[in-house]
């Protein structure tokens, strides 16, 4: 996806101080003369940092070339791994990043209704609209891996799993409260135990 | 070395090579989009599939190194089926509009699909379509007939040096082009369009102009600037419709610098195509009866004559010897007023040889920016840098291309370099102390009679051959200050001609020099005559006429010979051969190394700043400066020296 920028591309960027602490500790990571394999971490500091000061976690192009600069690469070499990661918002985005699983297992389990309640508690019209309020944008993703779980909405870094439109609507209202509700299951279920409780080795 | 069947052809590769390679070495032909010779291994089309004795599929052959005893196949029905599958995948979103696409008749994917295409489609989905790239005013660009082999990516970023193409998005959305939208900074743009195997990248002046097998292809010599390099003309009827660069490993490999490639369409824009005469302060058209009558009423007294930067040899030397047949007769060739010693051929020319720039460990660039005067040396250069070289440079400050240290002409920099390398721009040695310039370039290139790293770097494709045929002695800058009573100018238009001077001016474009012209005698320019050129390494190259000069202009040694009749001193060749008879020149073709001088005197340096020769690449020359295309390059980043 190569996105026009349009007036939302910020006149500038600068790594804040909070974003230097995490580049510190990022670069030297790598040998020396390879810094350009940091450009992945450092394209996730940018994003991080936009949400923090702007309330939308994007990458602004003048950001990628303030990483091109800082890791001694070509700014198309970042625009070329940026835009082929769906990781990366190359647009400005709402508050909160709602990732929709889509894929088979969280569809068989009901992910359609969790879309459903997406819309209608979040506002948005489908998955790449943002709501009116700026508060929600959403995106549907292809499998995060979760499905014991399913079906699971990632809001930007957290998963909310076992989901049913009812609880995604909470959730959601929970979201415009400024709340940020538990990450994990949504019905109190161990990590990926058995729903319900254990079933056996009950007495140790 | 390792041995490889190919086909039950049993070859000895290096270690290493790919099986490509050895598949070429055993002149099996193996189709390809992604590889190409002189740029990293991609492997992506996988058009190049060969079968290998027990390999369990098809191998990508591009990519896929030889080994001792490999025993490969190219023609089995498995290749076959395999590459007719890729040739399928490829044509899925190729739009298949060669009836319209200017790489019809010349385009890889066309052949091949001639080989290994289906008669019809199996896709009854919609195909792709990309939004077209605005990548500057030469390389057109239609982005839906891209199979993102990642040539022009490859070419930019290795060879040009530019990294402004990249891949972007991935999957069916994958595009290939610069993200943001902007002009190539490159002076070797338009070879993208020779590497681009489809019709994504074309060239946009000759868009929609003629196919391929309309033209006919004479080959001739890029003298717009002074590396030589051989190109075809492409020409139909009395028109050249392109110029592109064929392939010599000495010289260009098979790159070629934006100005030579596109600045013909000025061959037709400001031409002389008759005789003028000033008559009462305003040039009037003449015949040329008209024109050599005034010449040989006026052209006497103290005589003198200037060769310009893009004659070719003939002329050169015609007037050469109808100067020597006039009474005090100067003569020159350096309007720039460099500082040029001639008494030896290699204080003047690019002795390493441009392939020798490989053999270079460490590189001097002394008041040059070889980026502009001459790109494909550049690029020369950039590929001995990514291999080791080094590179330091004396003048402004200017992007290379390349990492290069600015440095100062007094630090060592060459100092404990194995093979030492010098390049003395000609903008270096236009200046006073030009003389001691050259003999300090001499002093840190240190030549032995194994390894001359002294290279001087001319700007334009005549410089040299001037040089070889002695038109020196006199001093064009004074000449035109003052010092004679009739000048003759051979194509020079860079000379500030004193009023009352009696100014003949013999050329192709009404640039300066026919502007201050008493008479104007219509040339030939470079694509208009058999000629021979001689480019800064000293390598004799002959071209030959694509089309004829226009109106009543002549070749340029015929006008000579015609003023030597008028003057009443008949030069004794009636032919281009008995021209070429008369001096040993023309018949040594190719390079010959001259042997090596003492030091030139030394001299001292001043501190004056280096100086570069040329500033706007573009329009460097009359033909350049007629040439809407080049005016059109120049126009949004003027001087990409100055950056």
């Amino acid at each position: 996806m190569n996105p026009t920028h349009d007036s939302v591309e910020p006149a500038d960027f600068a790594f804040d101080d909070a974003s230097e602490v995490e580049i510190a500790k990022i670069v030297p990571r790598y040998p020396a003369g390879k810094q350009a394999s940091a450009v992945i971490p450092l394209l996730y500091v940018v994003q991080k940092q936009m949400g923090r000061l702007t309330g939308s976690a994007w990458v602004p192009k003048v950001a990628m070339d303030v990483i091109a600069a800082r890791l001694g690469m070509a700014p198309i070499r970042v625009y070329e791994v940026a835009s082929f990661y769906y990781m990366f918002n190359l647009r400005k985005i709402g508050r909160f990043h709602l990732q929709l699983c889509g894929t088979t297992p969280c569809m068989l389990r009901g992910s359609d209704d969790v879309m459903r309640a997406c819309k209608d508690a979040a506002g948005v019209k489908g998955p790449g609209d943002t709501s009116a309020d700026g508060l929600f944008t959403l995106t549907e993703v292809e499998c995060l891996g979760a499905c014991v779980n399913a079906p699971v909405l990632q809001v930007d870094d957290d998963y909310y799993e076992d989901l049913d439109y009812d609880r995604t609507v909470a959730l959601i209202e929970a979201l415009k409260r400024g709340e940020r509700p538990t990450p994990g299951s949504t019905i109190g279920r161990q990590t990926s135990a058995a729903e319900g409780g254990a079933t056996s080795l009950t007495e140790l | 070395m390792a041995k490889v069947t190919v086909d039950g052809v049993e070859v000895e590769v290096p270690n290493g090579a790919s099986v490509l390679q050895a598949c070429e070495a055993a002149g099996k032909e193996i189709p390809r989009f992604c590889y190409h010779e002189r740029l990293s291994v991609a492997g992506n089309c996988r058009m190049c599939l060969v079968e290998v004795e027990k390999a369990p599929k098809p191998v990508a052959s591009c990519a896929y190194p030889v080994m001792d005893g490999m025993k490969v196949f190219t023609d089995t029905p498995v290749v076959r089926n395999a590459r007719r599958g890729v040739m399928e995948f490829l044509l899925i979103n190729h739009p298949l509009d060669c009836p319209i696409c200017d790489q019809g008749g010349e385009c890889d994917l066309q052949d091949q699909a001639m080989a290994y295409g289906r008669d019809i489609s199996r896709f009854s989905e919609t195909k792709r379509a990309v939004k077209d790239k605005n990548i500057g005013p030469l390389v057109k660009t239609v982005m839906t007939r891209c199979i993102q082999c990642t040539r022009c990516i490859r070419f930019a970023t290795e060879v040009a040096g530019v990294p402004d193409l990249g891949a972007t998005g991935r999957g069916e959305t994958m595009e290939v082009g610069t993200y943001v939208e902007k002009a190539l900074g490159s002076e070797l743009s338009g070879n993208l369009i020779d590497i681009c195997p489809v019709g994504a990248l074309t060239s946009r002046p000759y868009a929609f102009t003629a196919r391929p097998w309309e033209l006919t292809k004479t080959d001739s010599i890029d003298v717009l600037d002074a590396t030589g390099v051989p190109i075809r003309i492409d020409t139909r009827g009395a028109e050249v419709l392109r110029i592109i660069p064929r392939q010599d490993d000495d010289v260009n490999e098979e790159w070629m610098g934006d100005r030579g490639r596109f600045s013909f369409d000025g061959l037709k824009r400001r031409r002389l195509d008759r005789p003028w005469i000033r008559r009462d302060g305003k040039l009037v058209p003449a015949t040329w009866p008209e024109a050599m009558a005034e010449i040989a009423k006026r052209f006497t007294g103290r005589v003198g004559a200037v060769v310009g930067d893009t004659t070719d040899a003939e002329a050169i030397f015609a007037l050469r010897e109808l100067m020597a047949r006039l009474p005090n007769a100067q003569m020159d060739c350096r309007q720039d007023g460099a500082a040029i010693n001639t008494t030896h051929r290699a204080y003047y020319t690019f002795n390493s040889t441009i392939a020798g720039i490989e053999e270079a460990d460490r590189l001097l660039i002394i008041g040059s920016n070889p980026r502009v005067e001459s790109p494909v040396i550049n690029a020369r250069i950039r590929k001995a840098v990514l291999a080791g070289l080094r590179v330091a440079y004396v003048g402004p400050q200017i992007d290379l291309t390349y990492a290069a240290q600015r440095v100062e002409l007094s630090t060592d920099f060459l100092a404990g370099a194995a093979k030492p390398m010098v390049i003395l721009g000609r903008g270096a040695l236009a200046r006073p102390d030009g003389a001691a310039v050259l003999a300090r370039a001499w002093e840190l290139a240190a030549p032995t009679a194994e390894w001359n790293g002294f290279n001087l770097l001319h700007s334009f494709g005549g410089q040299v051959a001037a040089l070889d045929l002695g038109f020196t002695g006199g001093d064009a800058r004074a000449m035109a200050a003052g010092g004679v009573d009739a000048l003759w100018l051979l194509g020079a238009d860079a000379l500030d001609v004193k009023p009352g001077i009696f100014t003949v001016y013999q050329g192709h474009h009404g640039d300066a020099g026919a502007a201050r012209a008493d008479v104007v005698l219509p040339g030939a320019a470079y694509t208009e005559k058999d000629g021979t050129w001689v480019n800064t390494e000293g390598r004799v190259q002959r071209a030959f006429a694509a089309v004829a000069p226009p109106g009543e202009a002549r070749e340029d040694w015929k006008i000579i010979r015609a003023a030597s009749a008028a003057l009443n001193v008949p030069l004794p060749f009636d032919s281009v051969e008995a021209l070429r008879a008369a001096h040993p020149l023309f018949n040594t073709l190719g390079l010959v190394r001259s042997p090596l001088p003492h030091a030139p005197p030394a001299g001292t340096v001043s501190a004056e700043p280096f100086r570069l020769p040329i500033t706007n690449y573009w329009q460097a020359e009359p033909i350049g400066r007629a040439s809407p295309t080049m005016a059109e390059c120049a126009r949004p980043a003027h001087a990409v020296a100055a950056e």
